[in-house]
């Protein structure tokens, strides 16, 4: 029996998967992996099983659970361990999505779309004020989910600096910081929401305290809970897939060319970028709260899965050239918002924000260059939400 | 074809709408409408993709064409 190999892996290139991430995946598509803490976990590498482990009635996001698979140190705090939505079960967890459904729905984002583009506009008209060259990272890429997010939510954007960083701690800092931040972070809410409770104004949380505090649905402290998980999660993904986006496809100028040549590509193009980026590397840790048979392995109750988005994105049995960059690819299925009932709340939230932002640069800077070898941008976080910290271009 | 779709477990994702929203819409709450239960020609193909899209597998077809 061959040892399991070490997961997660850093990447090295923003946009591929690491080099060790090769015998994962020829392992798969179900293996073991060893964790950082020298547990092992399950992990799924196949495209198919994914989306079947995913809806397995079996597959628990208790992560109170003793055996909860933890990925990295910052993983362990009691705040990271008892998130609204991401780390419940049913029935819970789908009393809580459906409080939020009707904000994130296709339907209601679409709506948003006008406002988007006015406020990815200015971005832009800002970064042509201002340079070449340009830091999209710190003009675009990290400002617009955050102030996307303050207003949907109803959230003071005066503060946005301050969630900015600490949701950012939260997600990439040491197990210290990641707690700290989290801790910033719930105090800071709990006073907003404490506001609204006694004086609503307008936004999600003030729906939310209307139509489901003010009611006896829930109390303050879920409706914090819900809010931290909004904030968070709206943060960090959103603005990595929006720099490895620009990133990769300044990379694939003959592709870039496509898009140029006929923008209506976008949306597809921005599922292939999806499916190529895998953002978060991870798209699901579960534990198994019965047993799971699949791909001929017994998963049996108590042990750790997880499921790579990173690989099953690049799945050869169902993807031709999978590790190609193809943005006219007929269909681009990936996992990246996860699958099942806790796929992304705020997917289509993040597709419009993507779509605008890439329309607006490909439109108005059309000449834009990465100012560096992509070699020299570093990748912070393994396993998880995978960032560059600058993105330097020019035109 | 006849498509006919679960609101109980529908998640509001949305994929089935955005594959065609000429069969598929969504409510106030954001939960699936069909628009269209006996979807013909082009739209069956459109069908089928959000019947395989949706991460709720709310969506179910049943076809008579054999």
């Amino acid at each position: 029996m061959t040892e399991a190999p070490p997961y997660p892996q850093k990447r090295t290139c923003p946009y591929e998967p690491p080099a060790g991430y090769q015998e994962i995946g020829e392992r798969g598509p179900v293996l073991k992996v060893r964790l950082f803490d020298g547990r092992e976990a399950w992990m799924v590498t196949g495209y198919r099983e994914s989306r079947e482990i995913l809806t397995h009635p079996n597959l628990s996001s208790q992560r109170t659970h003793p055996n909860f698979p933890i990925v990295a140190p910052r993983f362990r705090s009691q705040i990271a361990r008892s998130l609204a939505l991401i780390a419940m079960d049913p029935p819970v967890h789908d009393t809580y999505r459906r409080y939020l459904n009707p904000h994130f729905s296709l339907k209601a984002v679409r709506r948003m779309r006008p406002e988007l583009e006015r406020i990815v506009s200015g971005y832009v008209d800002d970064i042509l004020e201002q340079g070449p060259p340009a830091d999209l990272v710190a003009s675009l890429a990290v400002p617009l989910p955050s102030l996307v997010i303050c207003r949907h939510l109803g959230v003071p954007y005066a503060d946005h600096e301050f969630f900015q960083d600490s949701s950012g701690a939260v997600m990439l800092g040491t197990e210290e910081e990641s707690a700290k931040a989290a801790q910033d972070l719930v105090d800071y809410i709990d006073r907003l929401v404490a506001d609204q409770v006694k004086n609503p104004t307008e936004g999600l949380l003030a729906t939310l305290v209307r139509e489901r505090v003010q009611t006896g649905d829930i109390g303050h402290d879920e409706l914090v809970s819900i809010a931290l998980v909004l904030l968070i999660a709206a943060h960090e993904t959103t603005s990595s897939s929006l720099a490895l986006g620009i990133i990769t496809l300044l990379e694939h100028p003959d592709q870039l060319a496509l898009l140029h040549a006929d923008p209506s590509l976008l949306p597809g193009a921005i599922e292939e970028l999806l499916r190529f980026i895998a953002t978060t590397d991870l798209v699901a840790t579960r534990v198994a709260k019965g047993d799971i048979d699949i791909a001929g392995h017994r998963i049996k109750e108590g042990e750790g899965v997880l499921v790579s988005g990173t690989l099953a994105n690049r799945d050869g049995a169902v993807h031709t050239r999978a590790d190609v960059l193809d943005l006219r690819r007929e269909n681009p299925h990936h996992v990246t918002f996860g699958f099942g009932i806790h796929q992304c709340l705020g997917q289509n939230l993040a597709r419009i924000e993507l779509e605008v932002a890439f329309h607006e640069l490909l439109t108005r800077i059309p000449g834009m260059r990465l100012a560096v070898d992509v070699a020299d941008l570093p990748i912070l976080g393994a396993g998880t939400v995978q960032r560059v910290l600058e993105l330097p271009v020019e035109w | 074809m006849r498509v006919s779709a679960d609101r109980e477990s529908c998640i509001s994702a949305g994929r089935c709408m955005a594959a065609t929203s000429e069969v598929f819409d969504q409510d106030e709450d954001g939960l699936v409408l069909v628009l269209v239960a006996e979807p013909a020609g082009e739209q069956r193909a459109h069908v089928r993709k959000a019947a395989y899209s949706c991460p709720a597998g709310a969506i179910e077809i049943r076809s008579d064409d054999v």
